[in-house]
């Protein structure tokens, strides 16, 4: 399993992360960033991508 | 024995190279050699919010991922020269590095002024860590006077921040409208009211053409003779090229370094060199989303994306793999992203919309949040948004589309 941490303090809702897993990340209704907090090992390509788009490189991955 | 690969140029274009290496099975040797003593950091938080607390590495360092624990870092010392035939890059303290693959990563650095007046202090740019270290020092809250020459997003953003710490701030420029190149008119005409009702004060179709001052800068002299009080003077005009270490070869560095689909560098006779990728803010590439006219991107997506198609191509071309000539083949055409922070707007822009002929509010207010669509033709081409971010998003899809 991979355990996935966004910072909220740095997180500022731009939504890249969502296109690169959108499984794992969405926008809600006000658009603000929701996120599941583990993921299958499958899926650590896809969320990789996302902690490289994220501009605030606010998420990290916890091996 | 095994191959190796040098990476010139230390920061995130190099970085995402170097993970992508790895990810693609490359096991042999990486060296990067960077001229910043630094470890690769991340650039547009020194402008905005680093910027206007405390600027330290820490703040803005890159991960660096489990991939890349075994580079070889080679840094302080920049590359001078590199001989393409016999595959050798030598350094300033005139070390030498043999590889197999090179990957060309040396970004830009900042174009100054030339000012009569000019070796006095007070002078500032926005590239670096140390720049923003030096910077910061001198933006004492609520006390200095500060003038951004260029009106481009660094600038726009640097005003901001000072503003945001009390600095009274001069933006001068030569363009009519902030930021006009990539917006268009309406909308930098109106990013420009905001600024002003932040208290920025504008000075646009104007050039600099002196200091004031002796040791340090009191003033700034406009090319029509008007003096603005100044402590500080923040250049973000435009960029050089690092280029200069590849001089003595025969690759077109004419604007950035030209590479082909498959970011292989290209010479000046339109040949692409087997083992020689270009990636960021040099790369010169056509991008079929748009046309054939190679450009150089300056966002900070491409890095990441170039990064990533040079890591499966030279991984490929250095394994002998079978599948190199259909990697080569297969288009590459990355969706160039930016954002902004300026004040509480967030301005978040997809695709080429300084290509634009016309451009259009499709969504929101032009005074509140809103998001501008970017046409060439018929075709949607640009979109850029403040705020409203799923608004955004349903028109990016479209661009890729
Ligand atoms: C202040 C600032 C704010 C920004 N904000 C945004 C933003 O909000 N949104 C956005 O989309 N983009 C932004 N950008 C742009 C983005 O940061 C760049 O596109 C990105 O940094 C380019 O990465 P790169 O690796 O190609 O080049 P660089 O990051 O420039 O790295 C090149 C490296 O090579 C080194 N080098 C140069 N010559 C040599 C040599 N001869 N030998 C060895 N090393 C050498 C340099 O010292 C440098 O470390 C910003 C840039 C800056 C400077
Ligand atoms: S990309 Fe980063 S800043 Fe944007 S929503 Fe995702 S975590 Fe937040």
């Amino acid at each position: 399993m991979i355990t996935i941490n966004v910072d909220m303090d740095k997180c500022q809702h731009y939504g890249q992360c969502v296109f690169e897993a959108p499984d794992v990340f969405k926008l809600n209704d006000d658009d603000k960033l929701e996120f599941v907090a583990t993921a299958d090992d499958s899926r650590r390509s896809d969320i990789e991508s996302a902690v490289d788009v994220c501009p605030m490189q606010a998420i990290s991955v916890v091996e | 024995m095994s191959k190796s690969v040098v990476i010139v140029g230390a920061s995130m274009g190099g970085l995402r190279a170097a993970e992508a290496l790895r990810n693609n099975g490359f096991a042999g040797r990486i060296t990067m050699i960077g001229e910043e003593a630094h470890l690769p950091y991340n650039r547009p938080p020194l402008s905005k919010e680093v910027l206007a607390k405390e600027v330290t590495h820490e703040a803005v360092a890159f991960k660096l991922r489990a991939q890349v624990e075994d580079v070889t870092w080679h840094l302080g010392d920049p590359a001078t020269s590199v001989d393409l035939e016999k595959k050798v890059v030598t350094t300033a303290s005139g070390k030498s590095f043999e590889y197999d693959g090179l990957v060309i990563a040396s970004g830009l650095r900042p174009r100054v002024l030339d000012l009569p007046n000019g070796k006095i202090s007070g002078r500032h740019t926005v590239r670096t860590l140390d720049d923003a270290i030096g910077l910061r020092a001198e933006l004492v809250p609520g006390a200095a006077k500060v003038v951004v020459a260029g009106a481009g997003f660094i600038g726009c953003e640097v005003a901001a921040t000072a503003r945001g710490l009390g600095c009274e701030v001069t933006n001068v420029a030569i363009d009519p409208y902030p930021m006009i190149r990539p917006l268009g008119e309406q909308l930098a005409a109106e990013l420009q009211r905001r600024h002003e009702s932040h208290g920025v004060k504008f000075k646009l179709n104007h050039g600099i053409s002196d200091l004031t001052g002796t040791e340090k800068i009191s003033g700034v002299v406009l090319d029509n003779g008007e003096v603005i009080q100044a402590d500080v003077l923040v250049e973000a005009i435009s960029s050089h090229c690092n280029v200069e270490w590849l001089a003595s070869t025969n690759l077109d560095v004419s604007n950035g370094v030209l590479a082909d689909s498959a970011l292989r560098a290209v010479t000046t006779d339109g040949k692409s060199v087997e083992g020689v990728y270009v990636v960021g803010d040099l790369a010169r590439f056509a991008n079929p989303l748009f046309d054939n006219e190679p450009r150089r991107i300056e966002h900070w997506n491409i890095p990441t994306e170039t990064g990533k198609r040079v890591g499966s191509v030279l991984s490929a071309y250095l394994a002998d793999a079978e599948n190199f000539a259909e990697l080569v083949a297969t288009l590459f055409m990355p969706l160039p992203s930016f954002w902004s922070d300026q004040y509480d707007m967030k301005i978040q822009g997809f695709g080429m919309p300084g290509l634009a002929d016309r451009y259009e509010l499709v969504a929101g207010e032009l005074s509140d949040e809103l998001v501008m669509g970017y046409f060439r033709g018929e075709i949607l081409i640009g979109v850029v948004g403040i705020g409203m971010t799923s608004e955004v998003m349903k028109y990016r899809k479209e661009l890729v589309s």
